[in-house]
């Protein structure tokens, strides 16, 4: 029998659907309804077997008792699984090449295990109550039904008008009581949410590594390209001025020429800095938006770049910023190595998901582990965004990038 | 007079030895390099270097290094260094060896020709030539200690004039004093500082340095 996930708990609509799902999830209630005595007394014995550890008791009771309760576990999370539509999964310290003697330690430190007993503690407990609810709801009518037809007396004629409504709870909240226990078993026996966790901390800490060594490394090339720019072109202008005022009496011709060329490096130091705020944050993004910023980028580009762009406005700016230098370094690569003959961007945004995709019809053979592609992947891993290079020896190239964002 | 240059960005090369050739100093070698610079340094036609700190490979403070470098292998050796900043560190290193003959000054102290090029001289002179911010960083940082706190406002000018590597002349016409009220004051700074009295102007001058980075 295949179990439906329980995607809603609302009462929907009184149909065969509805009804055979019921059914069926309080068949499912009846049957952990049941599993709760098994469970209650696996519970007992696990304290049992903690307390009779030291007299050496435990110890054989332990190594019935443990396995035994995982094998009760599994079942429930199968169960939960196939209800909440998500993998349930254990993970135990491991034991298996320990013997007899040396594995009720391990279990003993191995907190998932002792998860494992307070929900044996809950089967036998609450959720034997949430189990019954659905079954019992049910059975009540024809119980009366049965009393009355058997007997005959006009009390259970009145405890079946009362009960005659037990059909209708029981369409209502059988499908939210099942849920309930499903989750609860989830919090319970999924330890490797736990595990899932803490790997996504250790990734979490990883790009956030990344990313300050990836600003750091920015900030030094904006510092390198500010001393080595517009820094030494002003010292420069300063140094001809001030040569031009020295001569000005004696030389007015080669004072007028330092003049002249002072004027000139004025211009470039400019230019310099123009380029070095372009590369903080590009003032077209600013005015524009992550669509018009990428038009921009597009527009003075030596080969045709066909852009389909359906971005909404209110981006988060650090994504904006990310995506355009992204899509910026893609650009540039397909100028550098492809040899392309055109070009295209398209982007949209949907399902909270930012997505853009960068194509060239060139040579191929791109690498995504290179200084320039490797560090737009680490850019967006900051935003636990992803980029996907496909490009086979031959080409195409597509490069695709993926970054969760809402818009405001 | 004669200098070896050491810029590595063309521009200011062209521009410093521009300024140093038209006041009459003949540059004899401008390298844009460490390796270079060191082998420019080991040279004994030139009376003075002028020394940019940062150069390729690292652009750290290459220039600096082979400066301090040549001025261990051969003490005295006059070295007058440029710099985008100002590094106190930068200013210890240099002066660590209290030998004078040697200077520390902006980048942008060079469009003051007149002043860049008498600092040229005075460092190939034997003089002392530190930037007045260099001197300002070195005269704060030692105002955390007391003496300093003892010298009056008009003392801590003069201090600060003489830290530059300013003759008593000089500092008199700055300040507007007589070249006697000028030497009352070092006399006193002196006297507080706990320094021996000098009438060499350049050994006095290393020896306010000395007291400001101890």
């Amino acid at each position: 029998m295949k179990l439906p996930a329980i995607t809603s708990i609302r009462p929907g609509p009184v149909d065969e659907r509805g009804l055979v799902d019921r059914l069926r999830l309080t068949l499912v209630a009846a049957g952990t309804f049941f599993l709760g005595f098994p469970a209650l007394i696996l519970a007992i014995l696990t304290l049992l077997s903690v307390a009779l550890g030291p007299l050496g008791v435990g110890f054989v009771l332990a190594n019935a008792v443990v396995p035994a309760t995982e094998v009760l576990a599994r079942l429930h999370r199968r169960l939960s699984s196939a209800l909440l539509g998500e993998q349930v999964e254990a993970s135990y310290a491991a034991t298996a090449d320990r013997g007899f003697l040396s594995r009720p330690p391990v279990w003993l430190r191995d907190g998932n295990r002792w998860r494992d007993f307070g929900f044996l503690a809950f089967s036998g407990t609450g959720g034997f109550v949430l189990s019954g609810v659905p079954a019992l709801l049910l059975v009540t009518p024809f119980v009366h039904l049965g009393g009355l037809i058997i007997d005959g007396s006009l009390i259970w004629l009145l405890t079946l008008v009362i009960s005659s409504v037990c059909p209708l709870v029981w369409w209502v909240v059988t499908p939210p009581l099942v849920r309930a226990r499903a989750r609860t078993e989830r919090g319970l026996l999924g330890h490797s949410r736990v595990a899932d966790l803490e790997r996504r901390v250790e990734q979490v800490e990883e790009t956030r590594a990344e990313t300050l060594d990836h600003s750091a490394a920015e900030v030094r090339r904006i510092e390198r390209d500010l001393h080595d720019g517009a820094q030494a072109r002003i010292a420069a202008v300063g140094m001809n001025v001030g040569l031009a005022e020295k001569l000005l009496v004696s030389d007015p011709a080669a004072a007028a020429e330092l003049l002249r060329e002072a004027r000139e490096t004025t211009v470039s130091a400019l230019e310099d800095l123009r380029s070095v705020v372009r590369g903080i944050h590009p003032p077209v993004l600013a005015d524009r938006g992550l669509a018009g910023a990428l038009e921009a980028l597009a527009l003075p580009f030596p080969i045709p770049v066909t852009l389909r762009l359906q971005l909404p406005a209110g981006l988060p700016a650090p994504v904006e910023s990310a995506a355009y230098f992204a899509v910026a370094e893609c650009l540039a690569n397909t100028v550098k190595h492809s040899g392309a003959a055109r070009a295209w961007i398209t982007g949209e945004h949907r399902d909270g998901r930012l997505r853009l995709v960068v194509g060239d019809d060139g040579r191929g053979g791109a690498d995504p582990t290179s200084s320039g592609l490797g560090g737009v992947g680490r850019r967006l891993a900051a935003f636990d965004g992803t980029m996907t290079v496909l490009s086979p020896s031959g080409g195409p190239t597509v490069v695709t990038m993926e970054v969760p964002c809402r818009t405001t | 007079m004669r200098a070896v240059l050491a810029e590595d960005q063309a521009l200011l090369r062209v521009g410093l030895t521009r300024i140093l050739e038209t006041c009459g100093i003949r540059v004899v070698e401008a390298v844009d390099n460490a390796a270079a610079l060191a082998r420019a340094l080991a040279r004994d036609d030139f009376d003075v270097a002028v020394v940019d700190v940062r150069m390729p490979p690292s652009y750290t403070n290459e220039g600096l290094l082979a400066a301090v470098e040549a001025r261990a292998a051969r003490p005295g050796l006059p070295v007058l260094v440029l710099s985008q900043y100002v590094e106190s560190l930068y200013a210890r290193d240099l002066l660590a060896g209290g030998e004078g003959a040697v200077g520390y000054l902006l980048k942008d102290r060079v469009a003051d020709v007149d002043g860049f090029v008498g600092a040229v001289r005075q460092v190939a002179g034997g003089g002392t030539v530190l930037d007045p911010e260099v001197v300002a960083a070195l005269v704060s940082a030692a105002g955390r200690d007391r003496p300093l706190a003892r010298l009056t406002p008009r003392e801590r000018e003069v201090l600060t004039l003489m830290a530059e590597g300013r003759s008593n002349a000089a500092v008199a016409a700055r300040l507007f004093l007589s070249e006697k009220a000028v030497g009352k004051h070092t006399t006193s700074i002196f006297t507080k500082l706990d320094l021996p009295p000098d009438t060499d102007d350049n050994r006095r001058v290393l020896a306010v340095l000395a007291w400001l980075q101890g």
